[in-house]
């Protein structure tokens, strides 16, 4: 006999349902596969101080994003054209979207 | 219960048999949209777990790291500072650090010389990361000589290579001891490059940070909080940058869709005509449709989401990769921990699957409730 087609679409779809959880249980294995090693390169973060990630490495603002002055990216000369293609890629200077504490202005200002 | 599950199934079968003889323009439909899933999900799916592997590998990096400013520069931290900073009250450890930045113009790409205070490397010896092992050849035991910046030749013997696991953070390293790296940079005795803090109550960061500034006016305090957010930010705006140049995109399938959906044609109008006439209710009709708009949107989601999935953490997503990751010649390769947010997902599922699915049921709505003489003579 011939299957009806909406059993044939439920088949389909629990097939796809599955695959979708598995997704989920294939997540989870992997992150227990991955957590040593994770675990590994926190680790040597914490023991020698790192605080980027060995991404982009083509300039120091680059390399160290978090490290890099207020300036960067375009820190080169005021107007300083981009010379790396990340440079393009990285967001706006952190300091035009406020993600810096203002600690300076807790500072008292010389007379 | 058991005819109202026949009901619907009978109806699933009428609206797979309308489909069937549309068999080309549905199937290109379902097509573009498991691929439009496939590609918000990758998208999604990548950058997330790249946030999440920064955020966790970060997530002990230095509390409070200090710079000092010349000019709006980072400069050298002098004598001298480190013992003001002790006298500050809540910090806990101080270690002046010493880093700098290496070009090796054989491979032309910029190493991080570093001499760690936590590692004791032998005077002549280097420890170097996994990438540059593998750009400039080299192994345990092997010799390497580098041009310092003063144009002298220095020579090290290869002690070791950085583990491969941590590639992610240590791709570019090249750790020396402290007298070979002052040798090199020819750094003046008693200066750093910057001062690492750490601070004995997690909550008061924020007030030993403030003190520093107001101690030290020229020195700027960089926070791990501001570390981590720098890279949630990078993440997220390559995330956002990818999304807009995809925004055409999508704007193009949801014209299509909603052509496909809300745009009648003469011949399903007809069909509605008939359906009615033959004793079809209005609610049947929406029924069947919505089952119609349902198959299709969640078979879309499914299939596209699994194949996101696959090809995002099992083949390292290699269509997303360079404007996702970055580039650089020296690149670090690691396999990405997968991270499924489930928000992430949930919204991923609202956005594509409702509004094609309202984008079906209104116009179905407004044919069905016409007269079906009109509608088959429309």
């Amino acid at each position: 006999m011939k299957p009806r087609p909406s059993s044939l679409a439920f088949a389909a779809l629990g097939l796809a349902a599955a695959g979708f959880a598995a997704t989920f249980v294939d997540a989870a294995l992997l992150r227990d596969r991955g957590a040593a090693q994770l675990a590994e390169r926190g680790a040597l973060a914490e023991r020698l101080g790192l605080t980027d990630l060995a991404l982009f490495t083509e300039a120091r603002y680059t390399r160290h994003p978090s490290q890099a002055d207020l300036h960067s990216a375009f820190q080169d000369h005021p107007l300083a054209l981009e010379h790396f293609p990340t440079g393009s890629l990285l967001p706006p200077p952190a300091s035009l979207v406020s993600h810096h504490e203002r600690l300076d202005r807790k500072a008292a200002s010389p007379d | 219960m058991n005819a109202w599950i026949e009901k619907q199934r009978h109806l699933i079968d009428f609206t797979l048999a309308s489909l069937a003889r549309r068999r080309t323009k549905n199937l290109g439909l379902l097509l573009v949209y498991t691929l439009l899933v496939f590609v918000l999900a990758s998208v999604a799916l990548y950058t997330h777990a790249l946030r999440q592997e920064a955020a966790q590998v970060l997530k002990n990096s230095p509390e409070v790291v200090l710079q000092r400013m010349v000019a709006g520069r980072h400069d050298l931290i002098p004598p001298g500072y480190l013992e003001r900073i002790g006298r500050i009250r809540g910090v806990q450890t101080i270690e002046g650090r010493l880093w700098g930045y290496y070009y090796d113009p054989v491979v032309k790409a910029n190493y991080t010389f570093m001499a760690p205070a936590s590692e004791a490397v032998k005077p002549g010896t280097l420890v170097v990361g996994p990438a540059v092992a593998r750009s400039r050849g080299l192994a345990p035991g092997n010799t390497i000589s580098f041009r310092a910046y003063s144009g002298k030749l220095f020579a090290f013997t290869v002690a070791g290579v950085l583990p491969h696991a941590s590639e992610l953070v240590s791709a570019d390293l090249v750790l020396m001891g402290e007298a070979d790296f002052r040798a090199f940079f020819e750094y003046p005795a008693g200066h750093h490059t910057d001062i690492a803090l750490s601070v004995a109550n997690p909550l008061e960061v924020r007030t030993v940070a403030a003190k520093l500034a107001a101690a030290l006016p020229d020195s700027r305090p960089i926070l791990r909080e501001e570390v981590l957010r720098t890279y949630a930010s990078v993440f997220d705006w390559r995330e956002g940058l990818m999304l807009a140049l995809l925004s055409a995109a999508i704007l193009a399938f949801a014209i299509l869709a909603w052509e496909k959906a809300s745009g009648l044609s003469a011949e399903e109008k007809r069909e509605i005509g008939i359906l009615k006439a033959i004793g079809w209710e209005t609610g049947d009709v929406i029924k069947m449709k919505l089952w119609e708009g349902g198959l299709v949107s969640l078979t879309a989601f499914l299939v596209g989401f699994v194949a996101a999935y696959v090809q995002v953490f099992r083949f390292g997503a290699p269509l997303f990769e360079p404007v996702l990751k970055g580039w650089a010649v020296l690149y670090p390769r690691f396999e990405l921990v997968p991270a499924i947010d489930g928000l992430q997902v949930a919204t991923l599922f609202f956005f594509t699957v409702f509004p094609y699915m309202a984008a079906v049921l209104v116009p179905i709505w407004r044919a069905a409730i016409t007269d079906p003489d009109a509608a088959m003579r429309s």
